[in-house]
């Protein structure tokens, strides 16, 4: 059965990594949900936190498929249950009465997330978490219309 | 010291003694160079066989093949010959010339991203934006090449970058954390094997073309004969174990001898030594696990384990160490099983499927040609094919006999392979005869190394089974597409002696088996590259034949 598998990997700092691992996917026809890249405590590596739907076979040759790349220094799965992983989205919101407006920013804090932008059209929110609980969030604040939204895919570190 | 000075004494060190290339704008700096420096240039008439001649020395070698060429066209000249040296685990340095670092990105005149277009047919790429990073690109670039499982290695140097000095440095070792080619195989795994194969009924070898990489040919024939197991090989591992030696049942697969095919869907344990479970050489995945057969992978690349079937035994490590531990446990064990019963089986599978071809004839045909080519040849000849039906018929009717001296494009197929790397082998092991078993298709696609052959004084011999159609095509459209033949008819255009003559090398046509004797006789002693041709009738089909897509069992016999 295929689920969410979340492969954390740490890899040079350095033009072109990028390309050399999504294309790896792209060439081996493996589809990616979502891949976060940015500095890790040391410069010259970066970490590439990668989700994918996939089973168990597949996952266990994509990650020896990465450890083959050159540039990639190490790969992790990370378990969900043992993982704090994070994901964080921003989301526009049609917002031109004064009732939806309360409304919003009470789901809001409801979510524990953040107006961050305001005008007399729209309310932005801010919102952090596990991609179940921004989907619950988009669920409920939808009907108010969503003008634009973004989001970020996960970023993960194991517990401990 | 400018960047070119500094790849060209970087290579010296390396001690690259030939490079295979074709010069152009972008490169004209390194080329200058090299006038100076004690490296033999061997000039192309077409960058695929620039990558292609290195990928022959390199394979006969076992050293690193150097090609370089300019940017743009130059470098994607190069693909194809990348892609095949990829598909063939084959250690191959690429130098490309690239437009100055200031032009990149601006779509300059002879602009490529060559780095983006071979980041999936290299096992690396590097662009270096400063001078100074020079030396360490081309230490890290051979390391990589010739270590671990081999491969190419592209280098793609902008214009300027040649042109800039720098204080350089040149390292005598490298090491890149994340790259540890130098994997010890686990000693518990090969217990396990052990005892899998010391229980075993019905043992059966598989050697793949990682055996003759790591030159492991003893070693393999060691642990056949002390477990009395036979061998077949992958197309690529053609000849990494003796063809005439008692346990040999020759190539299995597409293009494999029947026998093969029969007896490994009756083995109960597989050891398959450095393959990668080709298509072709397994056929389809779930018939061929069908049969309960177990199986013990060694590999170097950890990544080839599973990916296309599931094993039960993995060994991950360099394939002479594991079968030299194989062989230690194997024999400490003191455990000999009587096969008895199992070798009478191969035997007798064996005698019904050899003794089926009738040879007797006046007429030419394929078979009888390689046949006779085996018995002509000395057997330290190297050998290389096309791809198509001159190279199946060279696996099923060819036999080498000496471990490591026959090379095709098994992996990527590509026409126009064989001769070209047939002069990198020639190159590379001047004093043995170099024989490109070919087809009329094929030659033609670099039949313009011809020129290279002849004036770099590098002569080989391309013996030409030439149907005047793209057989293996035509053969299909015979047997799956109802006669429906299109696009095949080559006409016997050019007339292939002619063209071997309008090159300045010696043609050939032969009209009987008694004047291809002759023929090849003349091409041993000759100093100049001859091109026999051989005509053969359109119509011959290769048979046994395992259509693509099917199980082993399947294999159409005629």
């Amino acid at each position: 059965m295929n689920k969410m598998r979340i492969i954390s990997t740490i890899v040079e700092n350095k033009p072109g990594v990028l390309y050399k691992v999504s294309n790896m996917f792209r060439a081996r026809g493996f589809n990616i949900d979502s891949i976060t890249v940015g500095t890790t405590e040391k410069t010259d590596l970066s970490r590439m936190t990668i989700v994918i739907n996939a089973d168990e076979p597949t996952l266990k040759q994509l990650v020896k498929q990465l450890a083959k790349l050159i540039d990639v220094v190490h790969v992790d799965v990370i378990d969900p249950q043992n993982a704090i992983y994070r994901e964080l989205a921003l989301i526009k919101l049609n917002a031109i009465e004064t009732k939806s407006r309360l409304e919003i920013i009470s789901y809001a804090n409801v979510f524990d997330s953040k107006v961050v932008d305001v005008s007399t059209e729209h309310i932005t929110v801010e919102i952090t978490g596990t991609p179940e609980k921004i989907d619950a969030f988009i669920k409920i604040i939808s009907p108010f219309g969503i003008k634009e939204l973004a989001r970020t895919g996960v970023t993960a570190l194991t517990r401990g | 010291m400018s960047g070119a000075k500094a790849l060209i004494k970087a290579l010296k060190r390396e001690k690259v003694e030939v490079i295979f290339g074709l010069p152009g704008g972008a490169i004209m700096r390194v080329y200058d160079e090299l006038y100076d420096a004690d490296i033999r240039h061997i000039l192309v008439r077409h960058e695929q066989s620039a990558a292609h001649m290195a990928d022959g020395y390199a394979r006969v070698s076992r050293r690193a093949g150097v090609c370089m060429t300019t940017s743009g066209p130059g470098a994607t000249n190069l693909v194809t010959g990348l892609a095949t040296a990829y598909m063939d685990s084959s250690p191959i340095v690429a130098i490309t010339g690239q437009v100055p670092t200031s032009m990149i990105g601006k779509d300059a005149f002879q602009e490529t991203d060559i780095i983006g277009i071979s980041t999936p047919i290299t096992k690396y790429n590097m662009q270096p934006r400063d001078p100074s990073e020079i030396p360490l690109t081309v230490k890290k670039a051979f390391y990589i090449a010739t270590t671990g499982r081999p491969g190419p290695v592209l280098i793609d140097l902008p214009k300027d970058v040649q042109d800039k000095t720098a204080d350089m440095v040149f390292p005598d070792s490298v090491k890149i954390r994340g790259y540890n080619p130098d994997v010890q195989p686990d000693p518990s795994a090969i217990a396990k094997a052990a005892d899998m194969l010391l229980s075993a009924e019905r043992p059966m070898i598989m050697s793949g073309g990682g055996v003759i990489i790591a030159n492991a040919f003893q070693e393999l024939q060691a642990v056949a004969e002390f477990l009395q197991a036979p061998v077949v090989t992958t197309f690529k591992g053609k000849g990494s174990f003796p063809e005439n030696h008692p346990l040999s049942l020759g190539p299995v697969g597409m293009h494999g001898h029947p026998e093969a095919n029969k007896l490994i869907t009756e083995a109960d344990v597989l050891l398959a030594v450095a393959s990668r479970f080709s298509d072709r050489s397994v056929g389809r995945f779930d018939d061929f696990i069908a049969t309960g057969i177990k199986i013990i992978h060694a590999d170097i690349d950890p990544s080839e384990i599973e990916k296309n079937l599931p094993v039960h035994i993995p060994i991950i490590g360099d394939v002479k160490v594991i079968l030299t531990e194989l062989l230690k446990v194997l024999i400490k064990k003191a455990i000999k099983k009587d096969r008895t019963k199992w070798l009478e089986r191969v035997e007798e599978v064996k005698q019904q499927f050899r003794n089926r071809q009738d040879l007797g004839s006046k007429e030419i045909t394929a078979p009888k040609i390689l046949k006779k080519l085996r018995e002509l040849l000395p057997i330290d000849t190297i050998v290389t094919t096309e791809v198509g039906q001159n190279q199946m018929w060279a696996s099923l009717h060819f036999d080498v006999i000496k471990p490591g001296t026959f090379f095709s494009s098994t992996g990527l197929g590509t026409m126009g392979f064989g001769f070209p790397a047939a002069i990198g082998a020639k190159v590379a092991c001047p004093n043995v005869p170099v024989v490109d078993i070919a087809g009329d298709g094929s030659f033609g696609m670099t039949a313009n190394s011809l020129a290279t052959s002849v004036l770099e004084k590098i002569p080989v011999i391309v013996v030409i089974l030439n149907n005047s159609v793209l057989g293996m095509v035509a053969q299909w459209q015979r047997m799956f597409y109802n006669r429906r033949m299109i696009a095949v008819d080559l006409h016997n255009v050019p007339d292939m002696v002619k063209l071997a003559e309008a090159y300045g090398a010696q043609g050939i046509r032969v009209q009987s088996m008694d004047e291809f004797s002759k023929a090849v006789r003349l091409a041993l002693k000759s100093d100049v590259t001859t091109v026999i041709d051989v005509p053969i009738s359109p119509e011959e089909n290769v048979f046994p034949f395992v259509v693509p897509g099917s199980a082993l069992k399947d294999m159409v016999l005629a």
